[in-house]
Order: C-alpha cells, then sequence, then structure tokens
C-alpha cells in the first residue's frame, strides 16, 4: 500500500535551543548534536550532553543515510502512515516516517535515506525512504 | 533502609462501573475511596497520607483531598502514567516506614469511554508548553498503539517471536475474565480471533489491545500496628522498585524495558526470585507489554518470552505462571488508561484466597504486581511490588 494520498503534517513546536535544528531542515538539512567533550553524538538535539553533562556540544550534519530500527505501519489513520525508528550512520536513533514507498515490504534493518516533507505552516520535518 | 515489611495492603476496592456517564471524576476518586476503607475497616479520619497521579483532578493532591474532607500529613502526586499505582505502594511504604504516616490512601479514576476520547490510536500534544521530545515525535504522528507496535516489531525481528504467541496472552486473559461479572470483555477468545481481529498498527492487531473503560480503585497502605488490629488477612510488601527507561540519547533499544531494573531490585529486596512467585500481576496495554516484562523481571530468557507465554502457560490451573486472573486490562478493566492500580487488587485478592474460585491460586503466597505507565516505545515509568500473605 504506497502512501499516495497526502497526509497534513502538524509544524513543530520551536524552542531558541533548536532554531538552528528547523532552520537547517528548510534547507534540506539535518543536523545531529555532537559533544566534543566525550565525542557521542545525541538526539534529539541538546545544548548539554545526555551522556556527559558537558555543554561544550556542537551542531554536525548528517550524511542522510541509515537503517530502519523498528517501524509500524499506522493502518487506523485516515491516511496510513509508517511510524519509524531509523538509525543514522551518526549513531543516533531518532523517531521518523518512511514515506514514498510501499508500506508492506518495509523490513526491519533495511537501508533508508533521508527526504524531506513540508508542514502545515512551519519547517519541513526530515524522513526517509529505502534507499 | 529497606521498606521490607514496614507496610502492609489492609484495603482494596475496584470500582464496579465500565463506563461512568453518570458519574463524575472527583465523584470516581471518592466512591474508590469509600470502597477500599470499608475493605479494610478504617474511617476517613484514619487516613493521614494521600496519594494520587495525573488522573485526579486539580493541581496534584490538593482537589482530591478536600473534596474527600481529608486531613493529611503526607502526600505524594508522582506520575509515571498507569505505573503510578505501583509506584505509589512502594512510596506509601518509605513513608509509612519512616514515620510520615500510618494509614496512606491511593485512588485512581478516570472516565475515557465517557468523554469519547481517542485513546489509542490518534496522536496526542500535551498542550501549554511543549516538553522537549515533542517537537521531534509528535508530528510523525506516534500513538500509544504505534509506539508500542515497533517494540513488537523489533522483538519478531530479533528473536523471531510470532504473532500466535503474542496472542496466547490474550487468550489467557479471555479466560480469567469469563468469570468476572463486571469485565467488559467476557468471551473467551482463540489465537485465531486474536490474529484474524483488524491490523490496528502492525505487528498489533485489534484483540492485541487492552480494553478502555471508566472506572477506577484504590489501595490502603498501613504501618505494622495498624495491620495488627484489623481482621483482614495481612499482605505485607517485601520490595519495591522504580525506574525510568528513555531514548538515552539516541541509544534507543526497544527489546526490553525498565522491568528489568525493577525487577531484579524487587526482588533482590525482597530476598526472593521470579521461580518463588505464585501468581503475576503484569501490565497489559497490549500483548507485547506483558511478553517484554515477563523476560525482563526474569520469568524467562530475553527472547524466550514467546515460547513462554504459548500454549496457556499463564492460564491459571493451566500453566505454570497464573497471571491477570481477573481478566486484567486486556479483557477486564483499564481505568482511565491506566492500569497500574488493578494489577495490585487482583494481586492482593490472589493473596487473600478471594479471587474468583475459578481462577484462585492454590495456597498462593507470594505475587508480583507491575506497571510499565507512559509508552514503552518512546519513554515509560515500570514500578513492581511484591506482595507475601504474612
Ligand atoms: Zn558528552
Amino acid at each position: 500500500m504506497a502512501d499516495t494520498k497526502e497526509r497534513k503534517l502538524p509544524a513543530p513546536a520551536i524552542s531558541p535551543e533548536t532554531q538552528a535544528y528547523w532552520d537547517a531542515a528548510g534547507k534540506g538539512k539535518l543536523l545531529v548534536k555532537k559533544c566534543t567533550a566525550c565525542g557521542e553524538a545525541h538526539h534529539y538535539p541538546r545544548p548539554i550532553c545526555p551522556f556527559c553533562f558537558s555543554d561544550k556540544t556542537e551542531w554536525t550534519e548528517a550524511s542522510g543515510k541509515g537503517t530502519i530500527y523498528s517501524f509500524s505501519v499506522m493502518r487506523r489513520a485516515p491516511v496510513p502512515y509508517a511510524m519509524a525508528y531509523v538509525t543514522l550512520a551518526e549513531g543516533p536513533r531518532m523517531v521518523t516516517n518512511i514515506v514514498d514507498c510501499d508500506f508492506d515490504k518495509l523490513k526491519c534493518d533495511q537501508p533508508v535515506k533521508l527526504v524531506f516533507k513540508p508542514t502545515d505552516g512551519g519547517p519541513p520535518l526530515p524522513m526517509f525512504t529505502p534507499a | 533502609m529497606s521498606i521490607k515489611g514496614k507496610a502492609y495492603i489492609a484495603g482494596i476496592y475496584e470500582h464496579p462501573t465500565r463506563l461512568a456517564k453518570d458519574l463524575s471524576l472527583a465523584q470516581i476518586h471518592a466512591e474508590v475511596a469509600k470502597g477500599a476503607l470499608e475493605d479494610a475497616g478504617l474511617t476517613k479520619d484514619d487516613v493521614d497520607g494521600y496519594f494520587c497521579a495525573g488522573d485526579a483532578p486539580g493541581l496534584g493532591p490538593m482537589s482530591m483531598v478536600e473534596y474527600m474532607g481529608l486531613k493529611v500529613r503526607h502526600v505524594d502526586s508522582t506520575d509515571t502514567g498507569g505505573s503510578s499505582y505501583v509506584l505509589h505502594v512502594g512510596h506509601a511504604a518509605e513513608a509509612i516506614a519512616a514515620g510520615k504516616c500510618k494509614v496512606a490512601l491511593i485512588t485512581l479514576a478516570g472516565r475515557p469511554r465517557a468523554e469519547g476520547m481517542a485513546t489509542g490510536t490518534v496522536p496526542r500534544s500535551r498542550g501549554g508548553t511543549p516538553t522537549p521530545d515533542e517537537p521531534f515525535e509528535f508530528p510523525y504522528g506516534p500513538t500509544v498503539v504505534n509506539m508500542y507496535a515497533m517494540c513488537a516489531m523489533r522483538h519478531m525481528h530479533e528473536f523471531g517471536t510470532t504473532s500466535e504467541q503474542l496472542a496466547w496472552i490474550k487468550v489467557a486473559a479471555s479466560h480469567h475474565a469469563q468469570y468476572n461479572p463486571h469485565a467488559l470483555l467476557k468471551d473467551v477468545v482463540t489465537v485465531e480471533d486474536v490474529v484474524n481481529s483488524p491490523m490496528i498498527s502492525d505487528p498489533l492487531h485489534r484483540l492485541d489491545c487492552c480494553v478502555i473503560t471508566d472506572g477506577g480503585g484504590a489501595i490502603v497502605v498501613v504501618a505494622p500496628e495498624i495491620a495488627a488490629k484489623l481482621k483482614r488477612p495481612k499482605i505485607k510488601l517485601l520490595g519495591a522498585s522504580e525506574f525510568i527507561k528513555t531514548q538515552m540519547g539516541g541509544k534507543v533499544d526497544l527489546t526490553y524495558s525498565g522491568a528489568r531494573f525493577t525487577g531484579a531490585a524487587a526482588f533482590a529486596e525482597a530476598g526472593v526470585k521470579p521461580a518463588d512467585i505464585k501468581y503475576a500481576s503484569i501490565y497489559d496495554s497490549f500483548t507485547i507489554t506483558v511478553l517484554m516484562q515477563l523476560e525482563d523481571l526474569g520469568f524467562c530468557e530475553k527472547g524466550k518470552g514467546g515460547a513462554f507465554v504459548a500454549d496457556g502457560n499463564l492460564i491459571s490451573g493451566v500453566g505454570k505462571l497464573p497471571f491477570n486472573t481477573d481478566g486484567g486490562g486486556l479483557c477486564s478493566n483499564h481505568p482511565a488508561n491506566r492500569g497500574g492500580l488493578t494489577k495490585v487488587l487482583e494481586a492482593v485478592r490472589q493473596l487473600r484466597g478471594e479471587a474468583h474460585p475459578k481462577v484462585q491460586v492454590k495456597n498462593c503466597d507470594l505475587a508480583i504486581a507491575h506497571g510499565t505507565g507512559g509508552s514503552l516505545g518512546l519513554r515509560h515509568g515500570s514500578a513492581t511490588v511484591i506482595l507475601e500473605r504474612e
């Protein structure tokens, strides 16, 4: 079942600490926060590292490559959609959707690549499609 | 300091309603409080500690303390979703052990059915100031069911767990629910019924999900000297533990729950092991919730939950680990979309020998109650208690 019907996506609520993430999304880039103290990347992005509590975190651009960690096709929705966790090549797993594909052929650990989908009055959302 | 042996559950009550169109939220809280105090043989004026969570109307405990006319010297409104009330039993024991109160009242109530809430299938924003996670989750459409479904999907991928194995959990609950006159779903179902029910969010079918019900319940936890004066069987708290499992900064692991930590801690405090448990109340928002918690609590090896629950192993009188003998959230009751309190209630009934004769476990002297609140696939609060009949 392909998601041919358009799903209306709500705009994310933007806060000062995540403005840069959404500005980048508007330019088609996915940012990942990386800590220069412990070297770990994390998601969702925070100014203070959730691993070592250092405030030496910086924005890095993700490659846009990843694999599906898990997914579930929400059949009981006006337009069915595929909820997912994608493991980014940079390490962190992020909540996202898998789009523009046959939902019945999705598999865990399948390679995917980054796409952006417009929201209702806000910046676009990073999503993934089979690579 | 340990809470082992420092507190007893003296009173319990479960509201018989499953659809509360004609009752207010505060009224249900008060009705269950009255029921549990009467069950214990205590009065409102004996209560000196009050515990509630986010289902109570008003700011924390204040509105309900006023509404019920309580005079308390200890309150706790910790909210970890549906696991809150299991956690409250532990907190009540801590407060009693520290001398902060002697008679602790815990209440739960809700009316999601009367209010027509789309509990499991519509993404919800909490409103107000967004939680830090919300912008990175809510726009994608996370619902209760699809986030639990992702745990099931990964479990199947890593361990070969099947829909038929998950279905056995609903089948066992339905075998128990047929004897509960208040259960919402009283019909015994088969594995085929479950796997042939409509798919809600892969791989969870309609019958993998719990019921949506109105109602509530209450628990009275007392100091040993109070328990000694009451006429009810003495149900002693041996161990309690709580944990918050998160996405760990992106190191998400959907294959286990916080029960891995709360189970180990509660068993250690109690000085018993999973094999000693005669009856288990296991949080059952979905079939997958039960399977993962059984593994994490140590009833079977990680990844072997599917084989463990199959072939009726959770059915009282049939299998090795009777679970949720009231029909649980899967068939009987999941009041306010929060199933932790009713888990404690059926464990106490089993230990008292007051479960339905068709499901009563023989010589039931040791039981566990475990709760998972929030979302198994996003972030959740786990709480475990281990109880003994003295
Ligand atoms: Zn760091």
